[in-house]
């Protein structure tokens, strides 16, 4: 990387004028560093997809044979179906309940005047700062008392209220954003409350509440502490549970099958990402090439 | 038309409005505040204060302590003080924390952000969501493929030259602070370019004129712009890993021996498998006492830049 020093400084001396010229001297070097770097990166990518569809996957990096969807198939019969399943159940409502009551909250912190806003808004800041680890036991200990314990709904409301604090601070700044004019207006008019919210304020602050929403999924989806200790249910193992009693089982090592079981639980988050990254613009849109 | 026939009706009651409309509109604005504090309040506020009051008992999961349990003041504390695997677990977590979130990924992130200015399209959004893809897979996934990468004849194994070395039980703290920073450098590069992007390129154009190299350039200009986006994001990371379970506990369940039982991985094991449910809460607690002195610490950092922006 001195080179490039040198080679930049170079014709700076001689020319000072021709200042953007830096960009061409170093730029195959670069490219090369960054593919070298990009390889890496894909290194263990490759070696999952690669596995999945090997019937004899084992933990070396090696081209399927024969290509197979076989260990998909018995990665669905050793219960990943219904371990995605309740995965999509405890993401699904946490998801619902989380993004209504903050998009209630958010409406309603965005437009109102309430005493002791700033302090509110603060603490939920600072909510959002402690950890999981923390809660967790004081959360068992409750849910020993309450007998909520191996229930995947209270589960989910947990998982729900972790995502509150952000996805409040997320949508009363989206809905801040929305002029206040049409919603008077419709208040002059004689719309009640809630009608105004469905009818006006949710139509414009679609973009938000789905950004908000999926961050909710993607997390309460990857789950895993609080799934593992609040319900220990064994039909209710979600995905994430799923894989890591799949690892640890005894004996060998199902490489193929538990890499065809990971892509399965893999995907929808892939997929909730690329449609959220369509909205989230500025600091997300490096992956994005197209868009600029 | 409607307006047209309501005033006389409306008269009367305009005179009342006001106080009612208001009052109206403050059980409904409190109303519709409702669910989420009682979210906040159920499941973090009561949760944290909990805590703070089991981290001073002798709760058990199961036994004679798990129904009747007592305050026991600061024996916890003093049990931390002498428990060696305590102490080694805070090594281990700073070592986590330091190496693999604040050096490797920031690092990483950094030289990928600024590559990516200098490369051409095509490389940066390819190489972009090939990193952004390991960060976007769920926690478990990463978890798998690093435990499968780094078994004896796995690829780690191979690249590092020891390809019949179970590498887990060789350096696991070496193995779980690659994954860590495998996954968490996509994000370290999104939030340092976007970062890049608002440094005005007439300061940069400027150096240049006057004779700077490259290098020169990055860490007497660039960077100290950047000063505030490279605080937040050590800030996140820090944060992030030091509380981080799930991709250490599925790869290693803190083993071997406690060669990876970071502070969130002991306190599940102390609570959940020594069934030591108070010890466990004031492990839980040295944690977020960390967490929180880090976090003031580079506040303090941002703080002559918030003022600046302030005036």
């Amino acid at each position: 990387m001195s080179a490039d020093q040198v080679v930049a400084a170079g014709p700076e001396v001689a020319a000072p004028t021709v200042v953007r010229k830096r960009r061409s001297p170093a730029g195959p070097v670069l490219n090369v560093l960054m593919v070298i770097i990009g390889l890496l990166f894909l290194l263990p990518l490759l070696w999952l997809i690669l596995a999945s569809f090997n019937p004899n996957a084992d933990d070396t990096l090696s081209l399927p044979h024969p290509f197979s969807i076989l260990n998909y198939h018995l990665a669905l019969r050793a219960g990943a179906g219904a371990a995605i399943r309740n995965s999509l159940y405890l993401a699904g409502v946490s998801t619902v309940i989380a993004t209504a009551v903050s998009t209630m909250a958010g409406f309603m912190l965005a437009r109102r005047t309430i005493r002791f806003k700033g302090a509110f808004l603060v603490l939920i800041l600072f909510l959002t700062g402690i950890p999981v680890t923390l809660l967790l036991i004081p959360t068992y200990q409750i849910f020993v008392n309450l007998s909520w314990l191996d229930s995947k709904f209270y589960t989910s409301i947990v998982l729900a209220s972790m995502s509150v604090p952000f996805s409040i601070w997320l949508l009363k700044n989206f809905i801040g954003q929305v002029p206040g004019e049409f919603e008077e207006a419709a208040a002059i008019e004689g719309a009640s409350e809630i009608s105004i919210l469905f009818r006006i304020v949710i139509p414009l602050i679609i973009p938000g509440i789905l950004v908000s929403a999926i961050l909710t999924f993607i997390n309460s989806w990857g789950a895993f502490l609080i799934p593992l200790v609040l319900d220990a249910n064994p039909s209710d193992t979600p995905g994430a549970v799923g894989i890591y009693q799949f690892m640890s089982a005894n004996g060998q090592v199902q490489f193929g099958q538990l890499a065809a079981y990971s892509v399965l639980f893999s995907v929808p988050v892939i997929i909730l990402y690329l449609i959220s990254s369509r909205w989230l613009s500025g600091g997300f849109s490096f992956a994005g090439g197209v868009k600029g | 038309m409607t307006t047209l026939v309501k005033p006389p009706i409306s008269d009367d009651i305009i005179i009342a409005e006001p106080r009612l409309r208001s009052l109206i509109r403050q059980v409904v604005t409190t109303a519709w505040l409702l669910p989420s504090v009682a979210l906040l309040i159920g499941l973090f506020i009561i949760p944290t204060c909990y805590a703070i009051y089991l981290g001073f008992t002798n709760l058990e999961l199961l036994g004679q302590y798990a129904q009747t349990y007592n305050f026991t003041g600061v024996a916890n504390l003093r049990r931390m003080i002498h428990d060696p695997t305590f102490w080694y677990s805070v090594k281990l977590t700073l070592i986590f924390v330091i190496g693999s979130g604040i050096v490797a990924q920031t690092v990483l992130g950094l030289a990928l952000a600024l590559l990516g200015q200098r490369v051409n399209v095509a490389v940066r959004s390819s190489v972009g969501a090939i990193v952004v893809l390991a960060w976007v897979l769920p926690e478990i996934t990463v978890a798998f493929v690093w435990y499968s990468f780094s078994q004896a004849g796995g690829t780690l194994s191979h690249i590092f030259g020891v390809p019949k070395s179970d590498l887990l039980s060789t350096v696991p703290m070496l193995v779980v602070c690659i994954a860590n920073a495998w996954r968490g450098t996509a994000f370290s590069m999104l939030l340092l370019s976007a970062g890049l992007r608002n440094v005005p390129g007439e300061v940069d154009e400027a150096a240049q004129l006057e004779g700077a190299g490259y290098w020169r350039r990055l860490f007497t200009v660039t960077l100290p712009i950047m000063r505030p986006t490279l605080m937040i994001n050590l800030l996140l990371i820090t944060l992030g890993t030091i509380s981080d379970f799930t991709l250490i506990f599925a790869m290693t369940q803190g083993g071997p021996g406690n060669q990876t039982a970071i502070l969130p991985v002991y306190m599940y094991i102390e609570a959940f498998q020594f069934n030591q449910l108070g010890y466990g809460t004031a492990i839980a607690l040295t944690l977020v006492l960390i967490g929180a002195i880090l976090s003031i610490a580079y506040i303090r950092q941002l703080r002559p830049e918030l003022r600046d922006a302030k005036s």
